[in-house]
């Protein structure tokens, strides 16, 4: 999968997640979690949702380099 | 025949309005399953009933704004199965004795429809006068009989209410030896006026805002309104005392990383199931923190259904509950928590999770503060906070190191309990928490 194509995917999951927020205009390198306020619970559903959209799992264990936008569009594109 | 009422769904509730109707009339419905959709000034609700039967007739129709108690519809009681036969029954239940009692039967051979109806009113049949044939007792005799009875009863919820209404049901009670006070009737009083003048002030809905006289509240100002009103009661009416004890977390992590690897994520489990979890146990070794404080008194809950605070987007938050917390396994409690927070942030909570908290917990999550003093949610006697987990310094053994910590915090009722029996619910959360293979 290349990074339009990661990307897509990532920002559907996250219009899923959080449908109010405003992903055209989030700075893709910032925390998500205070950036549209994730919790712990909407960022489980996220990985949810990218798992079962590109088949890729992000384990717990990687959760600290999927915090920020670019980070999961990086993260999925090399695995999907 | 049962009515069944708009329901009270959550201690701040006054009125609902019908959105929609999930059944018709004929249709076969049972316990559990949900039939209509109810808008309140937090959320839409879907609203289950509480008995096998067949919808009569519906009362109320979509877009009324009704109290709480108000009938909603009819619902016939049905046997166990007549629902399956195939048959709905959309006219009133016949009273007249079955095939089986007629001539020649004794008086034991009273139709199941009866017997039921004697045991919803607490009726001994052995004690009814019947009028039927053979003196076979009818639904109308154990009316007779349940209105004889004397003692004043009050239902539970009736009781609720009054509370809630600041109308004193006691007094209710009294004044028709016999019957059973009900909901509606507490609704009733309380719109004629206040019982007893020392009773505290039934909060009004709030006015319009003066600058848009004109227009409704909009829903985030309803819901801030609602959340006011509730907040403003336990504080003015509950003597709160608060308590706080930093909790190693370590243990509890480290245990749960370690399920957590390997599964996929629709398997894994959050921390905040985790403390929920160790929460709810940790009320069964101080039962005096679990229930609703009503009429002065405090009835203690043989069950620990769960508030958990959840916080929406765009503002406002709800506590609905998860019922039994204490006894689901971590997953169930995991599923019961994702289904929670899922629907409350789509609206569409269930009647029975708004219904009936017997102790709210307030988790501030990742972006929290460090600690929270929580504001019980009446008529409940305890709120627990977990706030923030951050990684501190922390000694094991004369060993410094650094562990992810959370401040639990508990705010209890005086009424109630004091701080002693309160440091015991902090210290028994400790315990769970440091042996999560255990939870």
């Amino acid at each position: 999968m290349n990074r339009d194509e990661a990307r897509t995917a990532v920002l559907t999951a996250l219009s899923r997640i959080a449908p109010e927020a405003d992903l055209e205009a989030l700075d893709p390198g910032a925390d998500l979690r205070t950036e549209i306020d994730l919790d712990s619970m909407d960022f489980l559903g996220l990985v949810e949702s990218l798992a079962e959209t590109t088949g890729v799992d992000i384990p717990e264990a990687d959760y600290h380099d999927v915090r920020s936008l670019d980070g999961l569009v990086v993260y999925v594109a090399a695995r999907a | 025949m049962a009515d069944y009422l708009m329901p009270s769904l959550g201690a701040d509730m006054d009125e609902g309005t019908l959105v929609e109707w999930l059944v018709q009339p004929g249709d076969a419905v049972h316990r559990g399953q949900v039939v209509a959709v109810v808008d309140t000034a937090k959320s839409a609700i879907e609203v289950e009933v509480f008995e096998d039967g067949v919808i009569a007739e519906l009362l109320v129709p979509v877009g009324s704004t009704v109290p709480v108690g108000t009938p909603l519809a009819r619902i016939d009681a049905a046997e166990p199965g007549a629902a399956e036969s195939g048959s709905p029954k959309a006219a009133p239940p016949a009273v007249a004795p079955r095939p089986d009692t007629a001539p020649g039967a004794h008086p034991g051979s009273v139709s199941p429809v009866v017997r039921h109806h004697a045991h919803e009113l607490g009726v001994d049949l052995g004690t009814v006068r019947g009028t039927g044939r053979d003196g076979t007792p009818t639904r109308a005799d154990v009316d007779v009989a349940a209105r004889a009875q004397e003692r004043p009863r009050v239902s539970p919820y009736a009781r609720r209410r009054a509370y809630e209404l600041g109308v004193d049901a006691s007094a209710l009670a009294a004044a028709v030896p016999g019957a059973v006070v009900h909901a509606a009737q507490v609704e009733t009083e309380a719109a004629a006026g206040p019982v007893v003048p020392a009773a505290p002030a039934v909060p009004q809905p709030p006015a319009a805002p003066v600058s848009g006289a004109s227009s409704a509240p909009t829903p985030a100002e309803a819901m801030r309104a609602a959340i006011g009103q509730l907040m403003a009661r336990s504080k003015r009416e509950i003597p709160h005392y608060y308590l706080q004890a930093s909790i190693d977390l370590a243990p509890a992590l480290g245990w749960l990383a370690e399920r957590n690897s390997g599964r996929p994520p629709s398997e894994r489990v959050i921390p905040a199931a985790v403390l929920l979890k160790a929460a709810a146990r940790a009320v069964r070794e101080v039962p005096d923190l679990n229930g609703f404080y009503v009429d002065g008194r405090f009835d203690r809950s043989e069950h620990v259904h769960l508030g958990v605070a959840v916080a929406l987007r765009g503002g406002g938050l709800v506590a609905p509950a998860i019922h039994d917390a204490d006894t689901l396994e971590l997953e169930e409690l995991m599923a019961a928590l994702k289904d929670l927070v899922a629907r409350a942030r789509s609206g569409r909570l269930r009647g029975s999770q708004m219904s009936d908290p017997t102790i709210t917990v307030t988790n501030l999550g990742e972006q929290g503060a460090e600690l929270v003093h929580g504001v019980i949610y009446p008529p409940q006697v305890a709120l627990v906070g977990f706030g923030r987990i951050v990684e501190r310094p922390w000694a094991v053994d004369g060993m410094l190191g650094v562990h992810p910590v959370t401040i639990a915090t508990l705010a209890a009722d005086h009424r109630v309990t004091d701080g002693r029996m309160g440091s015991r619910y902090l210290a028994a959360l400790e315990s769970w928490l440091s042996r999560p293979e255990e939870l």
